[in-house]
């Protein structure tokens, strides 16, 4: 008979990433049968209720700690577990040195401090424009990871930086590299000859991979956010990246990469890097249109450079009947990428982010037929981590799908780089060759990633391999691969 | 579009790190430099407001000007006369301090210090019987000291026959006015009303006002905003610590004193008065201050507070972005040290205008420019660092004529931001001296004070109202 113990800590705080830790660290205490420290988002509460626990009411502003655990005994120790789990989580954010001089409190304030230099914002959604204006104010581009930043407030804060010459890179912006240092989710590439302009964060990383195993190196990846090719937001910081990339002398060559944009907005742009003294080369995903390594190799070839054979691991997956594909993926332009190129045999895919409304997938993320789901998306990361820093979620669709008689074949994407899970492999492989020895069902990875990454892209690809997974560099490769096992689904 | 950010292939030479610390720390990894902020969530209900204030394209450089026009003003102190001459106020009209307030709801010490002053101009023999006067409320009027360009410490107490400082803005004419300090104990403005202290304030009327009056005009404009900033290098935190400041103005003024054209012996009452009263120049500092700041009051898009001010049962703050509104709440409760065998039941809830030292950047703010003091208010230096450093975090500019020595000569904070006080949650501190809560007691204790947190949340939101308003119109 375990005992539940649930307290609300009215004005406590700390980030979800920390708080992910948090709990793994309290769920490890001796006794504790599970834990969970969140903040009181509506999301946190509806996976605490999920877990069974009780809850008194409480505001987002609050931090709850639930915990189940063998006997009333074990709570004092696991509250102990509780404490010294947050303080070592705020080490970090108060930092070392003159112990009198408290740390800043707004990105204004560390950027005095700094004498200046680029802000980077994490903060939840709803805050980041503050942050953001701060760094506006203070003279200094911006790159804004949060999500769920309203579109107007995007908006205000791009109109505001491009008058006063300033890049506002995202919000949602999950990767950049400036000067060859990267921000969020990025890829360790030798700087060079390329720069890239992204709507789109793995998208962005895809080509990072590609080119980094054709031998070119990047010296920027400016990211813009992914709806910063949308009507509402015209391109603004695409243009500004445009500008900057276009004046710096070591860069000959710009690649922009962008998820599915509007159409007139795409052609203002176009038009406008026409009048660029450095050629541009536009990947946008979009129905007809080249996926992102196609493009690449077009790169490849302006640039003058052979284009190598892409590279795979493991042994061809094999069909074992079933008629849907089920892609889980964490990238969302991979997503939609894989999306686009099945559609073309396969007709309509369901998707939490689907490529017409009529698709669009119920909260239960089930349907029967074709399916792929983005992890990463706004609807899905409210309250909680990236998939990429925690793949719970994914993890136990893996399980569910695999088990599905209807899947023909699960295709997944594997992210790598800074930012990402230290060993991504060390959860998804075992979980691949489990789901693999309840139902044979063929697995198809495209692994991003270079081999200079923290995670090594060899290790990661071959750990995946072992588990029975096909896995490939490119996510145009692998979904083409994935679309060969299900009927229908040759091109 | 002029390109003046590095080049996109060069690394940035730092990195101001807001969120999970993940990313600082990736960052970190790769050898550049990171300032990481110690984030927290705003004050509750005010996210989206927020959001619509700092999206408010008048924001930024409305918020340079106010600080520029505070920061532009010279105070000069140009005169001392009456109160009826200087405002035109009339027999029966009372100025008192902090945000307007009604008799009925009056705290004790604001309504002795009422009764005291009725008193004074004759508007009853015993100072008991102005109850009955101010209650039925024919022939007195009640008004703010900031509705007429005037500021009063504690009760903030003016009537006709009271002599006042006038501090004047050269560059516009501007001026601004507050009464003489009376000393601390037994005294008008912590709401005593005894026999002694209307025979001071009788004294003040008829030898020590016109005495001084005589001799600032033959001295010539001094220049207040100077002294404040050699204040702030000796010692002085210009709100519970004046002791240099006074001695500064006397020394201005001896030599015209010792001139002018009354007796040597109310010449010594006087030097003997303002030598023993350390806090004789609070009421210059706190008017300059005020001219300081009214120059950045209605600036469209400010959201920088102009006025704080308590009448001792409302604390209110006025921000240069919404005119003349008062954003008010219940006073609170000092933290300090007692005199005697008071305590805190005894103390009434914050009272006075002198916050306007904090507003101007000064006073609490500027506390580790006074560790002397610190005890007083019952802390200890390295919290008088702490919070002069903490002060930072929620202004706007740096007052490079007020310098604070043990802070390696940074200015003076300046400017407080509404914005930032909902960000970090961080209230302006604020050294305040305590009166006692019943009527004729006088002064109980000083310490430490803070604003009701409420009334920044409801500036920002008027704040954010206007700013929709002008975008929708």
């Amino acid at each position: 008979m375990t005992v539940e113990h649930v307290e609300i800590r009215a004005g406590a705080y700390a980030d979800s990433v920390a708080l992910l830790q948090v709990s793994r660290d309290v769920a490890a205490t001796p006794g504790v049968v599970a834990a969970q420290v969140a903040m009181a988002t509506e999301l946190n509460l509806e996976v605490l209720a999920g877990m069974g626990f009780t809850l008194p009411p409480a505001s987002p502003n609050d931090m709850v700690v639930a915990l189940r655990v063998d006997d009333e005994g074990v709570v004092p120790a696991a509250l102990a577990a509780v404490d010294a789990a947050l303080a070592a989580a705020r080490k970090g954010a108060a930092g070392g040195g003159d112990t009198t001089l408290a740390a800043p409190r707004t990105t204004g304030s560390a950027l005095r401090r700094a004498g200046g230099g680029l802000a980077l914002v994490s903060v939840p959604g709803a805050s980041a424009l503050v942050e953001a204006m701060d760094a506006i104010d203070a003279g200094s581009d911006v790159m804004v990871f949060s999500d769920n930043v309203p579109v107007e407030q995007e908006l205000a804060m791009k109109r505001i930086a491009r008058d006063r010459g300033l890049l506002v890179m995202g919000p949602d912006c999950g990767t950049a590299v400036v000067g060859g240092v990267g921000l969020g989710f990025a890829n360790t590439t030798e700087p060079g000859r390329v720069g890239i302009v992204a709507a789109s964060g793995t998208g962005c990383q895809q080509v990072l991979a590609l080119l980094d195993h054709a031998g070119v190196g990047v010296s920027a990846a400016l990211g813009v956010g992914g709806r910063d090719l949308s009507s509402a937001i015209g391109g603004i910081s695409t243009m500004t990246a445009l500008d900057r990339l276009d004046a710096d002398p070591t860069i000959e060559q710009v690649i922009v990469v962008s998820k599915p944009p509007a159409a007139e907005v795409a052609a203002a742009v176009e038009e406008y890097a026409a009048g660029l003294g450095t050629p541009v080369r536009f990947a946008l995903l979009g129905a007809g249109q080249p996926d992102i390594t196609t493009q690449v190799e077009g790169l490849l070839a302006d640039l003058g450079v052979a284009v190598p054979e892409w590279p795979t691991w493991g042994s061809p997956a094999t069909s074992v009947g079933g008629s849907a594909l089920r892609g889980l993926f964490v990238g969302g332009t991979l997503c939609d990428e894989a999306m686009l190129i099945a559609a073309e045999s396969l007709g309509g895919i369901r998707s939490n982010i689907p490529l017409s409304p009529e698709l669009a997938l119920g909260s239960d993320l089930t349907a029967p037929g074709h399916l792929m789901i983005d992890f990463g998306d706004d609807g899905l990361t409210r309250g909680r981590a990236h998939p990429m820093i925690d793949p719970t979620l994914r993890l136990d669709q893996l399980t569910k799908v695999a088990q599905d008689p209807e899947t023909a074949v699960v295709l997944l994407d594997v992210v790598l780089g800074h930012g990402a899970q230290d060993d991504p492999a060390a959860d998804l492989a075992p979980a691949i060759a489990a789901a693999r020895a309840a139902r044979d069902v063929p697995v198809v990875v495209a692994c991003v990633g270079t081999s200079a990454d923290p995670q090594g892209l060899e290790r990661q690809a071959q750990a995946l391999a072992d588990a029975g997974a096909e896995v490939h560099l490119s996510n145009a490769a692998a979904t083409r691969r994935a679309l060969a096992l299900v009927p229908g689904g040759s091109l | 579009m002029t390109v003046t950010q590095p080049a996109p292939s060069q690394a940035p030479a730092a990195v101001a790190a807001v969120g999970a610390d993940m990313f600082a720390a990736a960052v970190e990894a790769q050898a550049v430099p990171v300032e990481r902020v110690d984030w927290k969530p705003p004050m509750e209900g005010t996210v989206d407001d927020l959001a619509t204030v700092a999206a408010d394209p008048l924001r930024r450089d409305a918020n340079a000007l106010a600080v520029k026009r505070m920061l532009d003003v010279q105070a000069m102190l140009v005169g001392v006369a009456p109160a009826s001459e200087l405002l035109g106020l009339e027999k029966g009209q009372f100025l008192h301090a902090g945000p307007p307030i009604e008799w009925a709801r009056a705290s004790g010490p604001l309504r002795g210090a009422l009764m005291g002053a009725a008193a004074f101009e004759g508007l009853v023999e015993d100072p008991e019987d102005a109850v009955a006067l101010f209650e039925s409320g024919t022939d007195v009027t009640l008004e703010p000291c900031h509705h007429r360009g005037a500021v009063g410490p504690m009760a903030g107490v003016v009537s006709p026959s009271m002599w006042m400082f006038v501090l004047e803005d050269p560059a516009t004419g501007r001026r601004t006015y507050c009464s003489l300090n009376e000393g601390l104990g037994k005294v008008l403005r912590y709401g005593a009303y005894s026999a002694e202290v209307l025979t001071r304030l009788r004294w003040m009327r008829d030898s020590l006002g016109p005495l001084l009056a005589e001799a600032v005009t033959a001295a010539g404009p001094i220049d207040a905003t100077a002294i404040l900033g050699q204040m702030l290098q000796m010692g002085d935190e210009a709100h519970n610590r004046n002791r240099a400041g006074t001695l500064m103005l006397m020394r201005d003024l001896a030599p015209h004193l010792v001139r002018s054209s009354r007796p040597a012996e109310e010449v010594a009452e006087a030097f003997a008065f303002v030598g023993g009263n350390d806090h004789f120049f609070l009421n210059v500092a706190m008017p300059a201050c005020k001219l300081a700041l009214d120059a950045a009051r209605d600036i469209e898009g400010s959201t920088m507070v102009v006025a704080m001010a308590r009448n001792g049962t409302d604390f209110g703050i006025q921000v240069s972005g919404t005119g003349d509104q008062w954003f008010t709440g219940p006073a609170q409760l000092a933290d300090g040290l007692f005199l005697g065998d008071y305590g805190p039941d005894d103390a009434n809830p914050d009272i006075g205008d002198s916050a306007i030292t904090e507003t101007a950047g000064i006073g609490g703010f500027a506390m580790a420019a006074a560790p002397a003091i610190v005890r007083f208010v019952g802390g200890t230096v390295p919290d008088a660092l702490a919070t002069s450093r903490r002060m930072r975090e929620i202004t706007i500019g740096e007052n490079d004529r007020w310098p604070i020595p043990v802070l390696d000569f940074a200015g003076a904070a300046t400017g407080i931001d509404v914005s930032s006080v909902c960000r970090t949650g961080i209230l302006p501190q604020i050294n305040t001296g305590m009166a006692g809560k019943q009527a004729g007691v006088g002064q109980v204790g000083a310490g430490l004070v803070t604003p009701p947190a409420s009334i920044f949340p409801a500036a920002l939101a008027a704040l954010a109202e206007r700013t929709r308003e002008r975008a929708g119109a």
